[in-house]
């Protein structure tokens, strides 16, 4: 069939119903705002009996804890669906990443299922993260030893 | 090139059985199915993927007790999925210790295992054959998308594989109301130049719409209705555009299985359903039973897939779509 | 009990959000992909100095989203550095990510263990 590939493509988005972007704007903006003012309420409540880092870390943890039962419990998809970016963007995304992918691949074993899967989006996070940090790392070493900083 | 291919005789479709998920069962066509999951989808077992190889295996069960026929009456089965190396059919129809071939069609599977089972029949290679096709949307979504637990948005062009299998038993020999297979068209790959997974329905459209711009060019009648796969809500209605440009108006016989499922809005399914089971599904329950009750008489049954891997996409290449059409007659 | 810190860790926090969904809806970004911006934006933004005035201004507004892994990253390397000198280049980012990642991996195995996958609604 005699097709223009490039023009049927812009005709087939023009046709594409549009994601709501505001409304899923202010639905990420509500559930990640709300996320981020329970992990301050969390911290400064550690940060009663915790040093300033410690309280810090703990609420990182606790999160992700949660995040790991609501994932398991098969909860945390169905808020993601409305929260989108709202619940992709704290670290309940990255823990939901992590959760999802061990929780789904049971059935393959321990090892190379659950082993293996667990990094499909995490591993990208981690590797990426720390490599930055890496290439940071040596820029700043260097900036050092210049005398530049 | 042949298009229409007419079959030397009819080949009758004796029995349907359907089997489908919760989400199908509360759909607006939930009453025809002939069994549906009352345990979250699992059918009793414990991995998608052996729940989906049980779906082929009750649907095809029921598709003979239907038909009065014991296991040993079928010369061959034709079946397929979406899984990998088509492993649903391969073990969920092991059971019937029966001649077999696994075929892949992606979504147009349905369609493709009841066009080779008719030509079968008709020619008289086999006095009756099989067509079985499965998907589960828990299957697919851990093949082809994200884990389940994974809380990802999906965007408005999404469709929603369907949970569910269809099983079809045709015959040459003629039996009392049952409808019949007289032409087939085999379709052809095309490459409409999209990439974007989350559109899928965009991909198969041209292909459907190359499918029957050959039907009708080459003299095909125009029928009661005309139903696609699952081209689902952006690609029904690019079809019906394709097609009005094309000179055959098709807007007013047309059905899409992907958009008769599911209540779209109501059970927020966005473009519809998809998957070698949704037109399996609709075919083998509502389509039937009107044409055995004679409400539709002349139905040209258009199955689209889109014939990509994770893979393909992942290396950004396009998604070619496929349609290939089976003409489904009341009466003969 | 500090009222206007809880507000302004709400606004933050959601304008990161707001941000990542513009991208999720406007081009074809995966989740994945926006996880892996984040960090790295969150290692760059900690690198140039950026990104401590904002923790210091908005606390978890700024902490919670996946850019604030990636500050925790850029802050411990430079830690470690000044500590050790080069070594502290491959140190110190895990080190201080470490109580995340390691939470994010077990708390995970432990889901595996005792749930499984439900079909999706």
């Amino acid at each position: 069939m005699d097709i223009n590939k490039k023009a049927y493509a812009k005709y087939a988005d023009s046709r594409a119903k549009k994601s709501p972007i505001v409304k899923d704007c202010v639905k990420a903006f509500l559930f990640g705002g709300a996320i981020c003012t329970i992990a301050q309420v969390l911290k400064d409540w550690y940060g009663t009996f915790l040093s300033d880092k410690d309280s810090g870390t703990l609420v990182g943890v606790t999160l992700i804890f949660i995040t790991a039962l609501l994932t398991g419990i098969g909860v945390f998809d169905r808020i993601a669906k409305h929260a989108g970016a709202g619940t992709l963007v704290p670290i309940t995304g990255f823990a939901n990443a992590v959760s999802s992918c061990a929780v789904d691949t049971k059935g393959e074993g321990f090892i190379l299922g659950v082993g293996a899967k667990i990094f499909t989006i995490a591993g990208p996070v981690i590797l990426y993260g720390i490599s930055a940090g890496v290439v940071y790392g040596v820029i700043y070493y260097i900036l050092k030893a210049l005398g530049v900083l | 090139m042949k298009n229409i291919i007419t079959l030397p005789r009819p080949a009758y479709i004796i029995s349907s059985a359907t089997v489908a998920g919760e989400e199908e069962f509360s759909g607006p066509l939930g009453e025809s199915f002939d069994f549906h999951s009352v345990d979250e989808d699992t059918f009793g077992c414990d991995t998608w993927e052996k729940s989906e190889s049980e779906m082929q295996r009750r649907a095809l069960t029921m598709a003979l007790s239907k038909a009065g026929l014991g296991n040993d009456r079928i010369d061959c089965i034709f079946a397929g999925d979406l899984i990998n190396q088509c492993s649903a059919s391969n073990y969920g129809l092991l059971s019937f210790d029966l001649p077999f071939l696994g075929i892949y069609g992606a979504c147009s599977t349905a369609a493709e295992g009841l066009l080779l089972a008719s030509s079968v029949c008709s020619s008289g290679l086999c006095g009756y054959a099989a067509a079985v096709t499965s998907s589960h949307n828990a299957s697919a979504e851990r093949q082809f998308r994200f884990p389940l637990e994974y809380g990802a948005q999906r965007c408005p062009t999404c469709q929603w594989t369907v949970t569910g299998s269809g099983a079809f038993i045709v015959s040459a020999e003629k039996a009392d109301s049952c409808p019949a297979v007289t032409d087939i068209l085999i379709g052809r790959a095309v490459d409409a130049g999209i990439s974007d997974a989350n559109n899928m329905g965009a991909a198969m459209a041209p292909a459907a719409a190359d499918t029957l711009i050959r039907y009708f060019e080459d003299g095909g009648e125009k029928p009661d209705m005309v139903l696609t796969g699952d081209l689902g809500y952006e690609g029904s209605s690019i079809l019906c555009d394709i097609m009005r440009e094309k000179g055959h108006d098709i807007s007013g016989i047309h059905a899409d299985c992907g958009l008769m499922i599911f209540d779209r809005e109501g059970q927020d399914k966005h473009a519809g359903g998809s998957g070698c089971g949704c037109s399996a599904v609709v075919l083998g329950s509502v389509i039937q039973s009107n044409l055995r009750a004679k409400a539709l008489k002349d139905v040209v049954f258009v199955g689209t897939g889109a014939l990509m891997s994770p893979m393909s996409i992942q290396q950004g290449q396009n998604i070619p779509g496929i349609g290939h059409l089976v003409r489904i007659k009341a009466e003969v | 009990m500090d009222f206007m810190m809880y507000l302004k860790a709400f606004l933050v926090g959601g304008a990161f959000c707001v941000i990542a969904q513009i991208l999720i809806d406007k081009t074809k970004l995966t989740p994945a992909r926006i996880l892996v911006a984040y960090v790295v934006c969150g290692v760059i933004l900690g690198g140039i100095g950026v990104y401590k005035p904002l923790i210091d201004f908005a606390g978890c507004g700024a902490a919670t989203p996946l850019t604030g892994f990636g500050y925790l990253i850029a802050d411990g390397v430079k830690s470690a550095v000044d500590e050790k000198g080069l070594l502290g280049v491959l140190t110190g980012g895990l080190s201080a990510s470490a109580a995340g990642i390691c939470a994010a991996l077990f708390f995970g195995l432990l889901a595996a263990v005792f749930f499984r996958g439900k079909r999706k609604k």
